[in-house]
């Protein structure tokens, strides 16, 4: 067997093993650049009184879960009952973005199946979600005292991901 | 019960693969001929059990039976009957089943036209595409199965993904399966003459028309698919390197080097390992493609829903079918006796030369492909690679191969005369630089890409036209001949296609009102309104554009602009005008306030010319297939089939 008969047999090898690691990543999940960059200010009305104001400011010096919902969106009814059960265990601040949604049917939503959120900010033309750089719905970032972002979720939060990850950097983001 | 009787078929098609995978190679190797016996009967039982399947899910697609999940989440009873009928490979679990089923079918092609062939021969063919449909068949039965119920079933189905309810996209996926699937014929030829260790000319011959053949349909498959974004997705472009184009493009570089290298191993003898090496590569090629599309670990317009159960099956189908086979590679290649020599100038080293910047072509193409994926892998972040990259690589890769392209036919095997060649290239050459000054600066100014493209299209269409004439004053030469010159004048008018619409296309995105007007390219383009009109299962906006060109007779343009009940997405129909040498393009975009709509408008100079210039490749593959040459030889092959036998007795006799 001559060594130059093995050469494709080697760069097939290379290339299994590179599809084989490939399977185990999402390439839909990208990393946010805004992740230990301080959360972009935002001053926008309430979902349930629009009169009253929620600005990112307002929770400076706690640590809280800025989730991005949305009535229409499927993976967020997914998501709820994991933000339901969180909201009890009263550990931070949740607060809700409704983003690109009627008030009408968001407060539909939270009127069937419960309320895990301590406020909920509107953006009904999705400005502030441009600004978060927020491109499917449900995304969740954890905002540190500070204010800086420690912290993105993409996609629904699970149970698991919320154990594993996400509680342990609060308690430890809790600490400083 | 119809359902139910299709799986069944499934799985007895998968009984009798495994069969006709195993018997007929072992039957070849131990010179057992009733096992050799069974390669044929069994490539036609499986076919019949196929078609058997195939037919059980078209007709649940028919009756609307939402009692079939595939059934459900693919189709609606409001859907035209056409389109249920495309709906069939509108998914994964239904275009894995085509992609079976067609195998099956070059299969029983090959079991059918190869009467005259050495058995044994086609014993291991048959057997070796017998492995392969088995793993694919395997693949469906445990991870994708089209037949699996739905109970209780569904109201109603989920409707055809809107972007596939088009006539293009009905016929892309199964001309596009069968040149991929095609060349698990050419690889399986290879297979078994590695296995037999008889690589020779004749192994060539046999398999240079079902390459060809597999060529030409996956040529027209590109095409389709290519044309079919070009007016379906709205952004006037024709071709996006996404991801799934470059898995089906990669297949075809590899194919094209194959067909040219099997003419040299054919003519000559020589280039045998390599030309065994193309075959592989092709078909590992195609399964790739199978494998980036269906995996989901690539992103890409066509995203799948996916399953990683799926990905990690296809890639130990992928790493046993390829693995194997490179395996075998190495081992049986070195024992190939080399073929006749030749000279550093000669037809041979053009052809090589050629190949190996096709192949080069298309590890740059697998590279720009896939290299998101390594740099994930290796945690060194996230990128995307796109047309810039491949435009920058792949045009200096080709240009080169035009400008051979041309004068190949001219050279002669073994040793040829540099001087000769260039005595007789002059006039094109002349052309080429006269046209690559002139017809850029005319069209509206002149580039460095518009003249390199003009001027390589003018040089391969001229001294074809050229050589042709000269041909016809001694004979008439065969189909292959044509052949050739019918390919290489289609790569001529695909490139001045390409090269007009790259330089010379003007597109604007403007906002308009009823009576405002707009000049592009110029032609002047009049919005007379938008109005609503019903759909069988959607509602659409209908814009209506009046276009004139120096106030001659007007056009009437029409896009529109759908709401699928089924789906959230609105879809883009583009109006199109199309022309021998130019086309203008309407898209309507997003409705603004009041009765504006944003409006996208595009003037693309000979854009047709791309997919003309496709036709004519595939048009040549056609002529080359069809050469006397193949079926002369096979009468001679039977000649010498039936005088084997005595040969062998009388052998048997004295010995």
């Amino acid at each position: 067997m001559k060594a130059k008969f093995l050469i494709p047999l080697a760069l097939f090898g290379v290339l299994v093993v590179f599809l084989a690691a490939g399977l185990r990543l999402d390439p839909h999940e990208v990393p946010s650049p805004l992740v230990n960059k301080p959360a972009p200010a935002f001053k926008v009305p309430q979902l349930e009184q629009p009169g009253l104001q929620f600005a990112a400011e307002d929770l400076k010096g706690k640590v809280w879960l800025f989730n991005v919902w949305a009535s229409w969106c499927v993976a967020c009814r997914q998501e709820h009952p994991v933000l339901m059960q969180f909201a009890r265990q009263q550990m931070i601040p949740i607060i809700g973005l409704d983003y690109k949604d009627q008030r009408k049917d968001a407060m539909g939503v939270l009127q069937r199946s419960g309320n895990p959120y301590d406020v909920i900010a509107f953006d009904g033309d999705g400005r502030v979600g441009i600004d978060y750089g927020v491109y499917g719905v449900p995304e969740s970032y954890l905002i540190d005292k500070a204010g800086v972002i420690r912290y993105k979720h993409i996609g629904p939060i699970t149970t698991e991901a919320l154990e594993k990850t996400i509680i342990p950097l609060i308690n430890e983001l809790k600490k400083s | 019960m119809i359902p139910e009787l299709g799986h069944f078929a499934l799985i007895l098609a998968l009984c009798i693969c495994l069969v006709q995978g195993a018997l007929p190679i072992f039957g070849a190797h131990y010179g057992r001929r009733e096992w050799t016996a069974l390669a044929r009967p069994a490539a036609q039982a499986s076919f019949l059990m196929l078609a058997a399947s195939f037919v059980s899910l078209a007709w649940s697609f028919y009756v609307n039976d939402f009692s079939v999940q595939y059934v459900a989440a693919h189709s609606n009873s409001q859907l035209p009957t056409l389109y249920r009928f495309g709906a069939v490979w509108g998914g994964h679990e239904g275009s894995l089943l085509l992609w079976v089923f067609l195998l099956s079918g070059w299969t029983v092609a090959v079991a059918q036209f190869s009467r005259t062939l050495d058995d044994t021969m086609v014993a291991r063919v048959i057997g070796v595409l017998g492995l392969v449909t088995s793993g694919l068949l395997l693949f469906i039965l445990f991870t994708s199965n089209p037949f699996d119920r739905l109970l209780p079933a569904a109201e109603n189905g989920r409707d055809l993904n809107p972007l596939l309810q088009d006539p293009g996209l009905v016929f892309h996926p199964p001309m596009l399966y069968m040149g991929y699937v095609g060349f698990a014929v050419a690889f399986s030829f290879a297979i078994a003459a590695l296995l037999s260790g008889r690589l020779d000319a004749a192994w060539a011959r046999w398999s240079r028309p079902w390459t060809t053949a597999a060529w030409v349909f996956l040529t027209l498959g590109i095409a389709l698919g290519s044309w079919w974004a070009y007016y379906e997705l709205g952004w006037g472009g024709w071709w996006f390197w996404d991801p799934v184009e470059n898995a089906s493009f990669m297949p075809w570089l590899i194919g094209t080097a194959l067909i040219h290298s099997l003419a040299v191993t054919e003519k000559r003898g020589t280039f045998k390992s390599w030309t065994v090496l193309l075959a592989i590569g092709a078909f590992s090629l195609s399964l790739l493609g199978t494998f980036l599309v269906r995996s989901g670990v690539l992103t890409s317009v066509h995203a799948f829903a996916t399953d990683p159960r799926r990905g990690i099956f296809i890639l130990v189908l992928l790493f046993l079918v390829v693995g194997s086979s490179l395996v075998l590679f190495a081992w049986r290649a070195p024992k190939v006796a080399l073929g006749g020599s030749f000279a550093l100038m000669s037809r041979e080293s053009l052809l090589l030369t050629g190949n190996v910047l096709l192949v080069v072509a298309c590890a740059s193409v697998l590279l720009g492909t896939l290299y998101p994926l390594f740099i994930d892998a290796l945690k060194l972040g996230k990128i995307s690679v796109g047309a810039p990259y491949f435009n920058a690589v792949f045009v200096p890769l080709m240009a080169p191969v035009m400008f051979l392209l041309a004068a190949v036919p001219l050279a002669r095997w073994k040793n040829t005369d540099v001087k000769e060649i260039a005595m007789r290239m002059w006039i094109p050459g002349v052309l080429a630089l006269v046209a690559g000054a002139l017809v850029p600066h005319l069209m509206g100014g002149w580039t460095v890409m518009t003249g390199l493209g003009v001027a390589l299209s003018v040089w391969i269409a001229s001294s074809g036209v050229i050589q042709v004439a000269r041909r016809l004053k001694s004979s008439i030469p065969p189909a292959s001949y044509w052949g050739m010159h019918l390919g290489h004048f289609g790569i001529a008018v695909f490139a001045f296609g390409v090269t007009m619409v790259g330089g010379f296309q003007e597109e604007q995105d403007v906002r308009m009102e009823p009576g405002d007007t707009v000049l592009v390219g110029g032609y002047q383009f009049k919005m007379i309104g938008v109005k609503d009109v019903p759909g069988p299962n959607y509602s659409a906006a209908r814009g209506e554009f009046e276009v004139t060109r120096n106030g001659g007779a007007p056009t009437m343009l029409q896009p529109e602009k759908r709401n699928y009940f089924s789906s959230t997405m609105p879809m883009t129909e583009a109006a199109i005008d199309a022309g021998f040498t130019r086309d203008v393009y309407v898209s309507l975009g997003e409705p603004l306030e009041g009765k504006a709509w944003a409006v996208r408008v595009y003037f693309k100079p000979f854009v047709d010319w791309i997919w003309g210039g496709c036709l004519l490749m595939a048009l040549g593959g056609l002529f080359a297939m069809s050469d006397r040459r193949y079926r002369l030889r096979v009468k001679e092959a039977a000649v010498e089939a039936q005088a084997m036998p005595v040969a062998g007795k009388l052998k048997g006799a004295t010995s």
